[in-house]
């Protein structure tokens, strides 16, 4: 049966793939930042350096993984994987090219913000079952802080359903055959990008790991390999979220004939991640204060405004997706 | 048992077990991972049952959310070893009574409701665009009193933080 041998290539193809990928963007990304601050970054383990994520993974996984007697055993070993099982869901629903996907569920951007939403546990728990005062700032932190951005994530979207008619990714993408909607949804993409930060607690938002005041945040008593899977996981979101807004905003897997689709989302996911990169390089650290009132007091009334004049104007032409 | 029903029993059995453990943890954080396993699996059931809109936003709002919201006041508490044995002293045998005889009275009132006439699940899947036709078609007058009972909230909510800023500023 091809169809089932299919399945299970695409389910295997994105498990892998994006492992890889997760853990080559260890190296990219050091060695991205290294060119834009005019240095030269890891440049020494093989051609270009790229040796060092091979390096980085023997390192993590040969290093003492230490538990500590005070922490709370279970919920410590749990929480670096909780992170993990939420990002691999989340890629479920992403249409690689058209009937390359995992599934799709009508409810498909849905189900990637609640996958999104359940990341949240891993850095909670981890900083709750530490019993370490730093860890647990900085799990306050992260709770107060992607729990806040979720929402206008949420709602960033909506203006995005209200045009393609449908929470199902394949029908957004070919709403998209004519016009992306960065172009009709400005305000959303820039709202979503800023939430998409903060949501997988990235410089300059990561302020849950902020090492200048918390020593590393939650993840302060973690070694080995459970902190390797906390990074993987923070890598594994710059992907996800890169996709989720490579297909919602820029048009998924639709390109010019010249290049097979899978091609142009991977091109378009490539240039998102060069971007996230690219801030990091650039933007200082808010206060944590500054970044609850950017939340609250701009990023929620301007999707609230969106989606009001997006409504309105559906509602006024009689525009049916 | 048909194989059709095996995952409806096996997210029922992991629900039933989950929330039983969620509510005889002593330790806080760990009867909150259950009750989050048991919010989950009711997502299952409800995604099996065709209403996968109803199941995200189980898992949304109310695993998603809600729940961080309980962790977040367990945090703060900083209850530790302490706190677990003020539970355990505090939920006695004893305890266990009223609720155990109000769960029975439940328990033969579903029994007796089941073994009237049967009520078939048609297994029709209800796509987001029905339920919101229905929330804003017939059932708008619920949906305007949840949103005036939110408001209220959100009122309340503004009014208790308000005070509180401007009792820090006067204290220093």
């Amino acid at each position: 049966m091809p169809d089932e041998v299919f399945i299970y290539v695409i389910v295997f193809g994105t498990l892998l793939g994006t492992l890889t990928f997760a853990a080559v963007l260890v190296w990219f990304e050091r060695r991205l930042l290294g060119l834009w601050q005019d240095r030269l970054g890891p440049n020494r383990v093989g051609p270009f350096g790229i040796g060092l994520a091979l390096a980085d993974i023997l390192k993590l996984l040969t290093k003492e993984d230490w538990i500590p007697p005070f922490a709370d055993r279970i919920v410590f070993i749990f929480a670096p994987t909780a992170v993990l099982i939420a990002m691999f869901m989340g890629f479920t629903v992403i249409p690689w090219a058209p009937g390359v996907q995992i599934v799709d569920l009508n409810i498909g951007l849905l189900f990637f913000l609640g996958m999104t939403s359940l990341a949240v546990y891993s850095v909670l728990l981890g900083g709750l079952a530490s019993h370490n005062k730093y860890s647990l700032l900085g799990a306050l932190r992260a709770g107060a802080q992607m729990v806040s951005y979720e929402v206008f994530m949420g709602l960033s979207l909506m203006g995005v359903v209200m045009l393609a008619g449908s929470f199902s990714l394949v029908d957004i993408v070919n709403a998209q055959q004519d016009l992306w909607f960065v172009v009709s949804q400005p305000l959303g993409f820039f709202v979503f990008l800023i939430a998409g930060i903060a949501e997988s607690h990235r410089l300059p938002f990561d302020l849950p790991e902020a090492e200048h005041e918390l020593v590393a945040g939650f993840h302060t008593e973690y070694s080995g390999m459970k902190f390797g899977m906390f990074m993987l996981g923070e890598y594994l979101g710059v992907i996800l979220i890169s996709s989720i807004m490579a297909t919602v905003f820029f048009g998924g897997w639709l390109g010019p004939d010249f290049l097979p689709p899978f091609f142009w989302l991977a091109i378009k996911i490539f240039t998102l991640i060069c971007f996230f990169v690219l801030l990091r390089a650039a933007i200082p650290r808010p206060r944590f204060d500054q970044l609850m009132s950017l939340g609250w007091k701009i990023m929620l009334p301007l999707t609230l405004a969106n989606l009001l004049v997006t409504g309105g104007i559906v509602l006024l032409t009689g525009y049916q997706p | 048992m048909s194989t059709e029903l095996f995952p409806f029993y096996l997210a029922a059995t992991v629900a039933l077990v989950s929330t039983l453990l969620a509510v005889t943890r002593y330790n806080p954080t760990h009867a909150l991972i259950y009750f989050i396993i048991s919010l989950l699996a009711t997502a299952v059931i409800f995604f099996l049952l065709g209403a996968p809109f109803a199941a995200v936003l189980e898992i949304m709002i109310y695993a998603g959310a809600i729940v961080v919201l309980f962790l977040f006041v367990v945090m703060m508490l900083n209850l530790g070893s302490r706190g677990d044995e003020l539970e355990h002293q505090w939920l006695k045998p004893k305890m266990w009574v009223m609720p155990s005889v109000l769960c029975l009275i439940l328990f033969f009132e579903l029994v007796y409701v089941l073994s009237g006439p049967s009520h078939p699940i048609t297994g029709t899947a209800v796509s987001p665009k029905e339920v919101g036709i229905q929330l804003f078609g017939p059932y708008v007058l619920a949906v305007e009193i949840a949103s005036m009972l939110l408001l209220a909230g959100l009122v309340g909510a503004y009014h208790l933080g308000r005070r509180y800023l401007s009792d820090a500023r006067g204290q220093s």
